[in-house]
């Protein structure tokens, strides 16, 4: 069990002036399995080297249960990275592989077989020790490298995008392994993805980065339903952002008088609403209801997405294709807006 | 994959292999047979008299074709493994990093290739003087690795553009030292290099006759020094004794690396290109 605290750490490559990273802080509680979310090239994996020893920080500091570990060699911090690409060491077994983090550690010969085919069982890839890694399947090699990951049992493991080699049911097993394996060993996971379905499916907590600095860090439904500002609700599909000014829990806009949450924050700013919560039609009710022309629709199989015009202001909105099956292009229909859907962004 | 090759490709491949060892083997022939003629004159085909009288005294302690065969081999030796200690970290430089002035260090490598020895010997000599290396063994070692070191040096930089360092860092974070990770992962995923470097590195070292005459000052005999003098001295027989002798570590050596230089060898295939 370790807690993961991060502290204003900053990366400066050689030769370049804009960090890599920027001040990132961040507390990952013990066991805790922590996304860190951002566009390639935001500084994730330099995060991940650093808590893992495999590169230097510029400034800042890295501290595991209050004490900094940055003096520490990477083979003496307690972490584990598994890397994006797997990368087994090709000449040897896949059991080698897998006891390789014990045999450095002096294990024995007959403790490190057992344990090995310990975790051939958890990631069920039995019988498959002997082969060599190029005769696996992509997905398999994941496993064995989770696996060499695990046996070591690691404070803090490591995931540079767990997922994004694997198709689409791969995927699934993948994330349901992860998951169950965090749950009944407990260690602390943090993993980076560019992804945001794969953050949201699979972690505890979500750490958005977006240019080298953390734009916000909670729970993943938070970022649906309280973005920080709009590049954040943006980066998870947030399409809806109304210019406006928000006073005593009315929000005043092109679209009319609307009524906000009680915790939504006053001042100059965009109202921000997911496309997948805009009720229409019949499933409208009076409550911030508008009248909506529909100028686009798209059929996407189990949902339409439609782009509605109130008044000379765009939305997009997510229905049920049954219920857009008798609209057509043109029509004026009737929306609504919940107030508990809708979310002031103040800059 | 030999199976399903065509018919005129097996007899082309066939024909220039063919080719390949008559080209190797014929101008052996006569120094085989003139180390067991005596006497064989023009124009007789083959010898008038057979005798093992060059063997014998080849390997008589008055030659002194034993002790210049071990000296030979000690130099050679040393030369390559100086020069895989220097060669793999100059590789590893040459192929996985960009550093400022990278071209004019590679030619500056490659330059043993293209000038040739005896034209910069003398000063190296001058200096080897000041520095009392001169009629040395070591200095015949050291003044070896001018033209061993680019073969070594480029392949291991071949070796390593295609290696992926990334291992090291797996490795690290999985509780390996710098020093065991050395061991167990970017060793064995360079070992083909390092033989195929280090074996070429013997053999130019081998070889070497100007630079081993000049640095060792006649006072370090190795084989193609005594080669030389007997063959200078007429002495056919004896010539093709040590000729026979001093053949054996290239055919060894041939033998012994034709699978890596071939490219089959299992510890390149899967590293790289990921």
């Amino acid at each position: 069990m370790t807690q993961v605290s991060i502290r204003d750490l900053t990366k400066i490559y050689p030769g370049e002036t804009a960090p890599a990273l920027d001040r990132l802080s961040l507390e990952v509680a013990s066991g805790e399995l922590t996304a860190l979310l951002g566009p390639s090239g935001c500084g994730k994996t330099t995060t991940m080297k650093m808590i893992a020893g495999l590169l230097n920080p510029t400034s800042g500091d890295v501290c595991f249960d209050g004490n900094s570990i940055l003096h520490k060699k990477p083979e003496h911090r307690g972490v584990v990275m598994v890397f994006q690409n797997y990368l087994l060491f090709p000449y040897m077994s896949v059991a080698d592989n897998i006891g390789f983090g014990l045999k450095m550690r002096k294990t024995d010969k007959a403790e490190i077989a057992r344990q090995v085919n310990e975790m051939l069982e958890l990631v069920k890839l039995p019988d498959l020790g002997k082969r060599r890694p190029a005769e696996l399947s992509g997905g398999q090699q994941q496993r064995v490298s989770l696996a060499r990951a695990l046996i070591v049992r690691p404070n803090v493991l490591l995931l540079d995008e767990p997922l994004s080699n694997l198709d689409a049911h791969l995927r699934f097993e993948m994330r349901d392994l992860i998951r169950s394996l965090q749950r009944e060993i407990g260690i602390t996971m943090i993993f980076v993805t560019h992804d945001q379905e794969e953050a949201v499916v699979l972690a505890d907590k979500v750490a958005l980065i977006l240019d080298g600095r953390l734009k916000q860090y909670d729970v993943p439904e938070l970022f649906y339903r309280r973005p920080v500002d709009e590049a954040t609700a943006r980066f998870f599909g947030g399409q809806n952002f109304i210019s406006g000014i928000s006073k005593e829990g009315y929000f005043d806009s092109p679209l009319g008088k609307l009524n906000l949450p009680a915790d939504a924050k006053s001042g100059h700013g965009a109202l921000c609403f997911r496309s997948e919560n805009v009720l229409l039609g019949a499933a409208a009710n009076n409550e911030n209801r508008l009248e909506a022309k529909i100028t686009d629709s798209i059929y996407l199989g189990t949902h339409a997405r439609l782009k509605l015009k109130v008044g000379d202001q765009q939305i997009t909105a997510i229905a049920n294709p049954d219920l857009v099956q008798d609209m057509a292009v043109g029509d004026t229909i009737a929306a609504s807006l919940p107030a508990s859907a809708l979310w002031v962004l103040t800059s | 994959m030999i199976g399903q090759d065509s018919l005129p490709t097996r007899s082309l491949r066939f024909l220039a292999g063919s080719a390949l060892i008559i080209w190797l083997v014929l101008p052996l022939i006569p120094l085989a047979i003139w180390s067991f003629a005596r006497g064989w004159f023009f124009p007789s085909l083959l010898p008038n008299q057979w005798s093992l009288r060059a063997w014998n005294y080849a390997f008589s302690d008055t030659a002194g074709v034993i002790d210049s065969l071990w000296l030979t081999i000690a130099i050679s030796l040393a030369a390559m493994v100086l020069s895989v200690l220097v060669g793999v970290p100059a590789g590893r430089a040459l192929g996985l990093y960009r550093f400022r002035g990278k071209e004019l260090v590679e030619l500056l490598i490659l330059a043993p290739t293209i000038v040739p020895g005896i034209a910069v010997v003398l000063g190296i000599h001058s200096v080897f003087i000041a520095m009392g290396l001169t009629n040395t063994v070591t200095g015949v070692i050291l003044v070896h690795l001018i033209p061993t070191l680019p073969y070594m040096v480029l392949v291991m930089a071949g070796i390593f553009s295609n290696y992926d360092p990334s291992y090291e860092d797996q490795a690290r974070s999985l509780g390996a030292s710098a020093f065991k990770t050395f061991f167990y992962v970017t060793l064995p995923a360079i070992m083909p290099g390092i033989i195929v470097g280090g074996l070429f590195a013997f053999l130019v070292s081998w070889s070497q006759y100007i630079l081993t005459l000049l640095i060792g000052g006649g006072r370090v005999v190795t084989l193609p020094l005594l080669l030389f003098n007997f063959a200078s001295a007429g002495r056919n027989d004896i010539t093709g004794a040590i000729g026979m002798i001093y053949i054996l570590p290239g055919i060894i050596i041939l033998l012994l690396t034709a699978r890596h230089l071939s490219g089959r060898s299992g510890a390149v295939a899967g590293f790289g290109k990921i």
